[in-house]
């Protein structure tokens, strides 16, 4: 298969296993749910996973570390959401922040 | 929208018929929109990593979560393969099955087709929205639930097709800064999940890991090493520590 084809069997896997694991959720026995430590790591994951992404998404291009435009707007961004500024205004001010920089011609 | 504001500015009438629904109603639209938004970005940023408009359309329509949607496109941008695309997707929904156990109290029980159209609209929005709702008030936590799902359903897939049909047109998309959209969109989802020391903790060791791991470990690993830090801080945490 070519690339193309495969990169569908991926979103295929991919759907199907978010769909289970969604299922899932609405399916387990509730005694199941009572137990603390599976509601612990549940929320620590999805901490550690968004902090990861986060770091990843601002701080890498490919599989180098740079520092660039996007610094600025995540400081922006952490800047309104401290101000408890609504989610849309906060992920557009990042927009507008890296891509004037970047008219600017820095990063 | 405030809450107090929208009762006000129902007449007693229908006050009596829906109590509460407006309100969850209210919320249901403006975080269908904001949400929705954020798919420009996802449409633009999965046709730059290669994807065409179709496979990007799949992935809103039937993944259907955004951070998973980001993690999937992020990796095969990155050149990782497809089984870490698939991998990372699937861990970062693993929350979503934990949605439906917090949800299950008022949702449950429901008939087969309505139970995997709740799942499948089982995500971050939904799920915040529905339990921001009185505890007791199980009619507006339902309505708040589907209403959020729906809402955010429709915008999230409309505005990926704009996203992905504009962002072939409109060239690089970091150009527009949506790469830094996309990681302040990432900032935000975390941002109130940050209340307790060692969730910032667990926070603060899970970026910084992903980022010594990023020039070492193919695309996508990183991020998943760095879950390994969250299961080990989860596993003993006090419970008081625990984000939601």
């Amino acid at each position: 298969m070519n690339p193309y084809a495969w990169t569908w069997v991926a979103i295929a896997a991919a759907a199907a296993l978010a769909f289970l694991t969604k299922y899932a959720g609405h399916v387990v026995p509730e005694a199941w749910l009572e137990h603390p430590r599976v509601h612990r790591v549940a929320g620590f994951v999805t901490v550690g996973l968004l902090a990861a992404l986060f770091a990843t998404q601002a701080f890498t291009s490919g599989s180098a570390l740079v520092i660039d435009a996007r610094v600025v707007a995540v400081a922006v961004a952490a800047l309104l959401l401290w101000k408890r500024a609504p989610f849309i205004v906060v992920v557009a001010a990042a927009a507008c922040v890296a891509a004037g920089l970047r008219l600017l011609g820095w990063g | 929208m405030p809450v107090g504001r929208t009762v006000a500015a129902l007449t007693p009438a229908t006050m009596l018929v829906m109590p509460r629904l407006d309100a969850a109603r209210q919320q249901a639209l403006s975080v269908s929109l904001a949400t929705g938004a954020y798919g420009l970005s996802f449409g633009a940023l999965s046709v730059a990593a290669g994807l065409d408009v179709w496979q990007t359309m799949a992935l809103s329509l039937l993944l259907f979560s955004g951070g998973s949607q980001f993690a999937f496109i992020g990796v095969i941008a990155a050149g990782g393969s497809g089984a870490a695309a698939v991998a990372t997707s699937t861990f970062l929904g693993v929350r979503n099955g934990f949605y439906g156990i917090a949800l299950a109290p008022f949702m449950r029980p429901m008939r087969a087709f309505t139970r995997a159209a709740a799942a499948q609209l089982t995500i971050d929005e939904s799920t915040a929205v529905a339990l921001a709702q009185p505890p007791h008030d199980v009619p507006a936590r339902r309505a708040a639930f589907w209403w959020t799902g729906i809402g955010v359903f429709v915008a999230w897939n409309a505005i990926t097709l704009l996203g992905a049909v504009l962002g072939s047109a409109i060239g690089d998309p970091s150009d527009w800064g949506l790469d830094a959209a996309a990681a302040a969109a990432f900032l935000g989802l975390v941002w109130p999940r940050l209340a307790s020391r060692r969730a910032q903790g667990v926070a603060a060791a899970s970026a910084v890991l992903a980022l010594v791991l990023t020039p070492l470990l193919p695309a996508g690993l990183p991020i998943l090493a760095a879950a390994l830090v969250a299961i080990a801080a989860g596993w003993n945490a006090p419970a008081r520590e625990v984000p939601e």
